[in-house]
């Protein structure tokens, strides 16, 4: 009895370090106030570096390989190059005025970045640094999603409220669908099926079926206590396996949890002030969240679904990416 | 004068970027099909104006800019949609009659009205619009009696009231917890109904009004060569032997006296209203909620800032390209259905979405509180709930309305 209660501890105690972080990841988040961006630890859940990098700081990714970072430096009307390595800046990318986000092609050696002053997604091969081709898009565009085979590119533009699809091969839009007001973020699921978009003032996030082109579902939020207006969703990021999607809600300082077969939302997860962008380790256990308001990262147990921690960051935490290893 | 200096300065670096840009061809976007048109009409009552100071010198082109910066968005948006939309602007003399104008619009084909006009000139088109279909959209017009007692069915009101704006002031102070105000009014009209407003507005959030005073105008001219001589110690006197209180109250929206208020008081008090600290549908200086790329592209394209007239312009004309990209048409009576229903809702960088009041059609909105540099604070104030909508803390709500829609 006794024995059987000492092996059944130490398998639990074995459980436990296998389940929990056995890798290190790195976390970069871009502030956009500070002008800075911040390196987490995502084991030990501490900030390990600040490195002062361009003005108003923004979209932020990282390479396939892990080596580089990419960052919009809004107001310095470039894209930054940060190697990982040292954490200096090893070059910039010729990104068009004011860039603000972005998307890398699956394959690593293109950067698609929306434009919001010219109304243009600007195409840049990364090793040439050659602009590839401006595509004119609508109204202030922002959000970019690219599918998994790097074929389809997907812009939103925020006045104009409409998600355009981009063919990547002749940088042409073959199709633009309109959705709610203020479109700011879209992502492809895993299977590159579907798109989703958030609409930022119109409260809700569309589903967008690849194929056809047709938004199949429209996503609502409420929370308990909180003012409609409130809810704002921004960033959308899906599971690898395809069956959880969580997006972020602005000022409504929450991430909702969405199943993606039936489209509820299954839970809402309160986090800092003014969530907006999202990122998943790659081992999928923990996503972290940037809270602009409060000045910090939320660490998320995707588990659970329940918050972990919050640490402070730099001075309005805009995005965040996770290292590939 | 920092503002004219900015816009120089910003201009000549615009001026370099333009020319550059310019020498490349700009990639253009793929019509789908053959374009349906969405004509605007804009007829503006305008004669120059006087004021206090020469920052406030309306521009030429105050609104109108705002417009065609409304229509070029609604145009990037209409490429994807088969829509091209035009700007058609008439001006008229203040006071002057506005029917002929208004129907050499109408006989161009313009729907869609845009007007800058006085009360009077907006009610002898009302109903003439009504008849042939045509849908206004009041963007200068502040008057609360255009949305109660003298309300119409196809006029929208994309500017605010004045009990908009005295309610949104009035929020913010007992929000500072600065209650105690006196009231200084200009003996116009104009001025006399934000007094009203401002009066309606303290009896509404718990402030109290501990003494008034009017100014009278006496015809002085608002320029004389000795310049600011006799200012100080005329305000200073003016001011002189009130109660004791927070905050100093301006209603002179005929620009008369209430520049002159701030730092020349009697007693050190902050002014509000008309001057000083003052409520609006916009501010030059806003950035927040995406607002520094509306304020980037209309530097860039009209080479100054962006004033409130003009946000209202831009909103005017983007209520009308919103309504035809979701109806897909240009049908009138198909888009103010659409506008009116609960499925409309437009953006305009004030950090959620504008609505229009279905019981008098004017829209909902945040309002600005900012002195000559920053905004200060947007109203609605967080501590003022309301059972449907927070910007219906703002202005006359719909248990009280006069509007009876016709």
């Amino acid at each position: 009895m006794r024995k059987q209660l000492y092996s059944a501890a130490a398998a639990a105690i074995a459980v436990g370090l296998a389940g929990g972080p056995a890798f290190a990841y790195t976390a970069y988040v871009s502030n956009e106030k500070g002008n800075s961006m911040s390196i987490v630890d995502t084991t030990t859940m501490k900030v390990v570096k600040t490195v002062d990098v361009g003005q108003r700081p923004r979209g932020i990714t990282i390479s396939p390989d892990g080596k580089f970072v990419y960052l919009c430096a809004s107001d310095d009307d470039q894209v930054q190059v940060i190697d990982t390595s040292t954490l200096e800046m090893v070059g910039s990318l010729p990104s068009g005025p004011d860039p603000e986000l972005f998307v890398l092609s699956p394959d690593g050696k293109t950067l698609y970045v929306a434009n919001e002053d010219d109304n243009l997604v600007t195409v840049i091969d990364i090793a040439s640094k050659q602009v590839l081709a401006e595509i004119p898009v609508g109204v202030e565009p922002e959000g970019m999603g690219i599918s998994p085979d790097g074929k389809t590119l997907v812009n939103t533009s925020e006045t104009t409220s409409m998600a355009h699809f981009i063919d990547t091969e002749t940088h042409e839009v073959t199709d633009s669908v309109l959705v709610d007001t203020r479109p700011r973020f879209a992502e492809f699921t895993p299977d590159g099926s579907q798109v989703w978009v958030s609409a930022e003032v119109g409260g809700t996030v569309s589903v967008i079926d690849n194929k056809t082109r047709q938004v199949v579902k429209k996503i609502n939020f409420a929370i308990p206590g909180l003012r409609a207006e409130t809810i704002q969703p921004v960033g959308v990021s899906i599971t690898a396996d395809g069956k959880k999607a969580y997006i972020a809600l602005g000022p409504a300082n929450h991430v909702a949890v969405v199943d993606t077969k039936t489209y509820e939302v299954e839970k809402y997860i309160l986090v800092g002030q003014r969530v907006w962008h999202l990122a998943f380790t790659p081992d999928q256990k923990t996503l972290i969240t940037t809270n602009g308001n409060s000045n910090d990262i939320t660490f998320i147990d995707t588990a659970t679904d329940e918050p972990v921690q919050s640490v402070t960051v730099g001075q309005q935490p805009w995005g965040v990416v996770i290292s590939p290893k | 004068m920092p503002y004219t200096r900015l816009a120089v300065i910003a201009l000549f670096f615009l001026g370099v970027n333009l020319s550059a840009a310019l020498a490349q061809t700009a990639p253009q976007a793929k019509p789908q099909k053959q374009a349906a048109e969405v004509r605007i009409g804009y007829l503006r009552a305008y004669a120059p104006e006087l004021t206090l100071s020469l920052l406030d010198l309306p521009p030429r082109d105050e609104g109108v800019a705002g417009a065609k910066a409304g229509i070029k968005d609604d145009n990037t948006t209409g490429k994807f949609m088969g829509q091209h939309f035009d700007l058609d602007v008439t001006e008229v003399k203040p006071d002057a009659d506005v029917t002929k104008a208004f129907n050499d619009l109408v006989a161009k084909g313009d729907r869609f009205i845009i007007v800058d006009l006085s009360t009077p000139q907006i009610l002898s088109i009302a109903d003439l619009a009504r008849d042939k279909g045509v849908l206004l959209f009041n963007i200068g017009d502040r008057d609360d009696s255009l949305r109660e007692e003298d309300c119409r069915i196809n006029v929208f009101h994309i500017a605010p009231t004045r009990s908009m704006l005295a309610d949104a002031l009035a929020q913010y102070l007992i929000v500072k917890r600065w209650p105690r105000w006196v009231l200084i009014y200009g003996s116009h009209k104009p001025d006399q109904l934000f007094a009203d407003a401002l009066r309606r507005a303290a009896t509404r959030f718990g402030g109290q009004i501990v003494a008034e005073k009017e100014f009278k105008d006496t015809g002085t001219a608002r320029r004389t060569d000795t310049g600011l001589a006799q200012v100080d110690q005329q305000i200073t006197a003016f001011t002189q032997g009130l109660p004791d209180y927070d905050v100093m109250l301006v209603a002179d929206e005929s620009e008369v006296f209430g520049t002159y208020l701030p730092y020349r008081t009697w007693s050190p008090r902050p002014v509000a209203g008309t001057a000083g600290l003052v409520p609006g549908a916009w501010h030059p200086a806003s950035e927040q909620w995406g607002g520094i790329q509306m304020q980037n592209r209309f530097l860039r394209e009209y080479g100054r800032h962006m004033l409130s007239k003009d946000m209202n312009a831009w909103t005017a004309a983007r209520v009308v390209g919103e309504a035809a990209s979701r109806t897909r048409g240009n049908d009138p009576k198909t888009m103010s259905d659409y506008i009116r229903s609960d499925k409309f809702s437009v953006a305009a960088f004030k950090g959620q979405k504008l609505t229009f009041r279905k019981w008098n059609l004017q829209l909902r909105q945040p309002i600005f509180l900012g002195d000559g540099r920053t905004v200060v604070s947007t109203s609605p104030q967080a501590p003022f709930l309301h059972q449907s909508s927070t910007l219906d803390t703002l202005g006359v709500d719909q248990p009280e309305t006069k509007c009876t829609l016709k």
